[in-house]
């Protein structure tokens, strides 16, 4: 097991360089001078010229690339070229709050898809499992933005429960938790479904059952255990999904998280804040497929062997 | 001695209604399992055994499968008409089964000593340290070494022999009056297959219980059971003792099995086996359903039905032979040459 984790470990170096390859190009190609930004309209072109050469501009690629690599391992993610105020003082006071945002939203996918799920799996067919799988079905086609704003009007403004926008109390986070994590409740649900019905048919479910254990017993016990081994693999990838919808949901609700940070750098030419906040965003993703992978494993090796 | 009976299956019949059809899998059952009696099932593949022992315990799937008709009388209780709650009091307590595969009955996940404690929590209501403790003594009970051990282990850490034998220890945990043993060991190579079988014949000595022991290897019959039932496509065709159905064997079927049989000391140029196959539960033939594959078969045969017919005192044969109207029969053959 710890051997099997080193050499995960060993395998994400390698994508960890290539997200840093992949977030320095972004800076080569977009449009615009990154100097000429940072110096403001209107300036020099001695001044934009001093400026290229202290911010390296002038070096061949492969040197800007190697810098910027010795630069991270530093701790160093660059100035922003707003307020030349280190990025990664930005993205520390941000990153909790996305987190946040993100935790609880794959939280409501895991509880809500799999009550749902469970729900449907005991008794298909009937009237409970089609209605909660159109709804599974309805919440996989809303587009999130869509079901923030339907969610904030109903509920903050026209019921006014919850507030509208913001992130100062836990009441904040309710809303823009649901928004995030109902596509994902609705795929984890008919995984859960699925995975269910397939468990109910073993063998060893018949087993429980001849030995007069209470169908509470056989649901939770001996088949919910068996069918989450498929549904984890599903919650993780749900999870990269979700740091994407985050961006949205943040904009939505006007949460200032990673995801907000992002899209206003990119939106006023900031290069290093997006090259910071997608390189961090990226390096979550890579360790919660880590995780995940890592849990997939524990879960399944007694079935690998079987 | 009527009470000496402790399970009486009466005229069951239990059928899978789907859109094919229906398929009578089990198609009006008679047999009786008295206190300390061993009765074999035997029969080809297909022929019910399986359905019947699931029957008895109400765990055949439904839908599609239904018991449409008889009764399965346990002390004299009906449990066909029991309530869900009355029927899972007998499940592992009174009734116990072992099934016929190993590799996939136990649960990967749950350690193999709590999927025996959880039996004995519920119907012995054990504590949890006193039902732990009493499911490593079973484990030591059916031979495995390093109980303590093994009790924490899941199945896939144990071999296939130490899965059937947990699968015996959790049948017997509670002492139950009836062990429904579907072909427990064809999984197994042949030593631990002997090692199961001399296994359960001394817990039975022990506990007294009656054992159903469905199988469709006769040299096992003719080790373990008492009495014999040889099923053919839904029914019995014949039901007697061990001893006797070796001997006489009765019904045209029988005797082709026994038949086919290697037998050691005799000379024998080539094996007899039954031409033909099993006709199919969706769509049985009028008369008797082996007819196409009986070397004796009569007009008579094809277009009836023969009841079971008792021949002496405890042999039981569902054949026209035995009957009075097969010699009318021949001799009606006789005057038409
Ligand atoms: N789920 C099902 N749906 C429809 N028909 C079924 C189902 N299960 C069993 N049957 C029918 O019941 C018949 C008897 O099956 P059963 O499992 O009892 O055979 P068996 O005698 O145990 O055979 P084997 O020796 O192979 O175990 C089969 O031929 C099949 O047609
Ligand atoms: S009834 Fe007729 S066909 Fe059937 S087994 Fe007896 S002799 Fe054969
Ligand atoms: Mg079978």
């Amino acid at each position: 097991m710890l051997l099997f984790i080193l050499k995960r470990l060993a395998q994400v170096v390698p994508v960890i360089f290539g997200v840093t390859l992949v977030v320095f190009l972004i800076m080569q190609m977009v449009p615009g001078d990154p100097a000429i930004i940072m110096a403001g309209e209107g300036a020099s072109t001695e001044t934009v010229e001093q400026l290229r050469e202290d911010l390296g501009l002038n070096e061949p690629l492969h040197v800007q690339y190697f810098s910027y690599i010795g630069n991270i391992l530093q701790g160093s993610l660059g100035n922003s070229l707003k307020n030349n105020q280190p990025v990664l003082d930005e993205i520390l006071i941000r990153l909790p709050i996305t987190m946040e945002l993100a935790f609880f939203s794959i939280l409501i996918t895991i509880v809500l898809g799999l009550t749902a799920g469970i729900i449907s799996a005991v008794k298909p067919y009937s009237v409970s499992d089609i209605s909660v799988m159109v709804v599974a079905l309805l919440g996989i086609s809303l587009p999130s933005f869509w079901l923030g704003l339907l969610l904030m009007y109903t509920f903050s403004i026209k019921l006014q429960w919850l507030p509208v926008a913001g992130w100062d109390s836990f009441a904040h986070i309710i809303l823009p938790a649901i928004t995030l994590g109902a596509g994902g409740a609705a795929i984890v649900a008919r995984m859960t479904r699925s995975s269910m019905l397939e468990v109910i048919g073993q063998d060893y479910v018949r087993t429980a059952r001849a030995k007069g254990l209470k169908e509470h017993t056989i649901i939770y016990k001996h088949a919910l255990r068996n069918a989450l081994i498929p549904v984890i693999t599903v919650v993780g990838l749900q999870f990269g999904s979700l740091l994407g919808g985050t961006v949205i949901v943040e904009s939505v609700f006007a949460i200032n998280g990673l995801g907000r940070m992002i899209v206003d750098a990119i939106r006023t030419r900031d290069i290093p804040m997006v090259q910071g906040g997608v390189l961090v965003a990226s390096l979550v993703f890579v360790f919660v497929n880590l995780l995940v992978d890592v849990m997939y494993k524990v879960f399944n090796k007694r079935i690998d062997l079987n | 001695m009527k009470e000496d009976i402790l399970l009486e299956v009466k005229n069951l019949k239990t059928h899978f209604i789907t859109s094919k059809g229906t398929a009578k899998a089990v198609d009006g059952l008679d047999f009786v399992l008295k206190k300390g009696e061993t009765l074999g099932i035997v029969g080809e593949s297909g022929c019910g055994k399986s359905i019947t022992s699931l029957s008895i315990l109400r765990l055949i799937p439904s839908p599609p499968g239904k018991i449409v008709d008889g009764q399965i009388l346990l002390h004299g209780k009906d449990l066909v008409e029991m309530s869900d709650q009355e029927i899972r009091k007998i499940r592992g307590n009174q009734i116990s089964m072992i099934f016929q595969e190993p590799m996939t009955s136990l649960n990967p996940v749950i350690p193999v000593g709590e999927q025996i404690a959880e039996a004995l929590r519920l119907h012995q209501k054990l504590s949890r340290k006193q039902a732990w403790e009493k499911a490593v003594e079973m484990i030591r009970l059916v031979g495995i070494p390093a109980p303590e051990k093994r009790a924490k282990q899941e199945p896939y850490q144990l071999s296939g022999g130490m899965r059937q034998r947990v699968m015996i220890a959790m049948a017997l945990a509670c002492t139950p009056e009836v062990l429904i043993a579907d072909e427990p060991t064809t999984a197994l190579d042949v030593t631990i297959q002997a090692q199961i079988l001399e296994l359960m014949k001394d817990l039975q000595r022990k506990i007294g219980m009656g054992i159903i022991f469905i199988t469709h290897d006769l040299g096992v019959v003719a080790e373990m059971c008492d009495k014999v039932a040889v099923m053919y496509a839904g029914q019995i065709v014949e039901y007697q003792t061990t001893a006797n159905l070796f001997k006489t064997p009765l019904h045209p079927y029988t005797q082709g099995l026994i038949g086919s049989l290697p037998k050691l000391y005799e000379d024998q140029e080539e094996l007899q086996i039954i031409e033909g196959t099993v006709p199919s539960p969706y769509d049985y033939p009028t008369g008797c359903r082996f007819a196409d594959r009986c070397p004796f078969v009569q007009d008579l045969c094809r277009n009836q039905q023969p009841e079971i017919i008792h021949v002496e005192d405890s042999q039981q044969v569902r054949c026209w032979k035995y009957t009075d109207q097969w010699k009318e029969e021949l001799v009606k053959e006789e005057v038409i040459l």
